[in-house]
């Protein structure tokens, strides 16, 4: 579960054709599944497993992240942009939690 | 004489010297912990039967950090990016932490630039590596050591 939105940067205008940096930071505790609590149980693991970056309807980059990946994960990653559309961002969680994102390109 | 007061303040002074010849001693390059064979076992498996290049994959991390939990890395590789020529993944691992398996990062040709940004954990003083997939069947393989003065908590 993230307790609040996911924080997105993209460039404020865009040529097309233009190679951009989106830049994603998610919240979530990442917990590995290798900690235990007080009483010795292991605290199981809770984390974004799956990042996936489209462009109306194609796939842009994807992500499979481990235990190793910071708490609140970060990713910055490139897109080629062919033209005026949305990019659609998504975070998968283990418990069960879907956070889409939808983010309009100005494209001109 | 040596009374309680005094006792207490010349050991506190005792185990902030030892903290410091510490320090000291964490300044000095650890060598980086043996790899796991969880590690072992997927690098062996990406690098499959072919002849790993070094050239043309950068992975940027710091030589050293405080804190293991929180530690930048950047993966960059040079291609044109184009249907002929172009990265199709690159696999993040660490030769010390109890998961290997860092992340995996995607690529397409709508990527136009094979290079990612983000932020790991590290548990010791280890090397950490990175092997990119390319069209065509190239691997290219980097490598880099970061020493942790703090290891990633709980990781």
């Amino acid at each position: 579960m993230m307790k609040k939105p996911p924080r997105i940067k993209v460039p404020e205008t865009i040529n097309a054709g233009e190679i951009i940096e989106i830049k994603t930071l998610a919240t979530h505790i990442m917990e590995t599944g290798n900690r235990k609590d007080a009483a010795g149980n292991i605290i199981p693991r809770d984390i974004i497993h799956t990042f996936t970056a489209s462009f109306e309807g194609e796939d842009v980059f994807s992500a499979t992240l481990g235990s190793g990946i910071a708490a609140n994960p970060y990713i910055a990653f490139f897109m080629r942009v062919p033209g005026p559309g949305t990019l659609t961002l998504t975070w998968l969680d283990d418990g069960g939690t879907t956070t889409v994102e939808k983010v309009p390109l100005n494209v001109s | 004489m040596l009374d309680r007061r005094t006792f207490l303040l010349e050991g506190s002074a005792a185990v902030a010297l030892i903290a410091l010849l510490c320090s000291i001693d964490g300044a000095r390059a650890e060598p980086a912990a043996t790899p796991s064979a969880e590690f072992n076992a997927a690098f062996n498996t990406l690098i499959g039967k072919g002849v790993p290049q070094e050239a043309g994959l950068t992975l940027d991390l710091p030589d050293s950090v405080e804190n293991g939990d929180y530690v930048p890395v950047a993966l960059a590789v040079e291609s044109p990016m184009t249907a002929d020529d172009h990265v199709t993944a690159v696999h993040l691992l660490s030769t010390a932490n109890p998961r290997a398996e860092v992340a995996t990062f995607r690529f397409t040709l709508l990527s136009g630039k094979a290079q990612v940004t983000s932020r790991m954990r590290l548990a010791k003083t280890q090397d950490v590596v990175a092997v990119a997939e390319l069209s065509g069947g190239r691997i290219l393989v980097a490598r880099r050591k970061v020493d942790v003065k703090v290891g990633g908590c709980g990781i």
